[in-house]
């Protein structure tokens, strides 16, 4: 089962867990990404592409879920604007065991950052600035290639 | 056909619009050779699409690489890489 989401609206952490914590999986593992108030940022506003952001979101779940033999994946993106503190982005995998679970939710969280069209733009101190992609990200992503 | 054409983040903001709806001419054979027309349109446009490096684009929703073939879509979006997350 393959549930995503990209919604302005709070992420409900509680809500998210409950709807994948049905159907018997013996391990399920989550991320959660909150907004960091690095260099005193005081909001960060998600902009995304509308459609294909939700299409590119099911074809990695569907590739989690067909790699790790996954009984389900949720993939729930904030979008709009947020302060700190704030969870942007929660993923969550369930398997019938952890290594699974654990291994399926990095990578989509890894992905994710790489091949959904969202882009960052921090406010601080009055003034605004996109946020540049960062190699480390790519690298994170590199290392799930299944010819590595 | 006409083709919609968006634009993402700063590229949106250099050029002053999310969308426009535009007649591609005869000629036009990779999306590089697409944002090399559109640079052409203004001075926001131009200064978009200055640095092809920092540019990424997808094609009828589908990523791919300035280098390729453009087709005749119906939908073209031109953004900077993505940092979502």
């Amino acid at each position: 089962m393959i549930a995503v989401t990209v919604d302005p609206a709070p992420i409900d952490i509680g809500a998210e867990y409950a709807a994948i914590a049905v159907g018997g999986a013996g391990g399920i593992a989550t991320f959660a990404g909150l907004v960091r108030a690095d260099d005193g940022v005081e909001a960060l506003t998600l902009e995304h592409y509308p459609g294909a952001t939700e299409a590119a979101l099911v074809a990695l779940a569907e590739a989690a879920v067909a790699r790790w033999e996954l009984n389900a994946a949720r993939i729930t993106h904030r979008v709009g604007r947020m302060v700190p503190g704030d969870t942007v982005v929660f993923v969550a995998t369930a398997a019938r065991h952890r290594a699974a679970a654990l291994e399926a939710c990095a990578f989509l969280i890894d992905r994710l950052k790489t091949e959904a069209p969202f882009w960052k733009k921090e406010s601080l101190a009055g003034a605004e600035r996109w946020v540049e992609p960062r190699c480390s990200d790519d690298a994170a992503a590199a290392r799930w290639n299944e010819n590595a | 056909m006409a083709t919609e054409i968006l634009y993402f983040a700063w590229v949106r903001e250099k050029i002053g619009t999310g969308a426009e709806t535009l007649d591609l001419p005869a000629g036009l054979v990779s999306v590089a050779d697409l944002v090399a027309w559109l640079a052409e349109r203004s001075p926001g446009h131009a200064e978009a699409f200055a640095d092809p490096a920092r540019l990424r684009a997808a094609v009828d929703q589908t990523f791919v690489a300035l280098d390729a073939p453009l087709g005749r879509p119906r939908e073209v979006a031109i953004f900077p890489p993505v940092t979502g997350g």
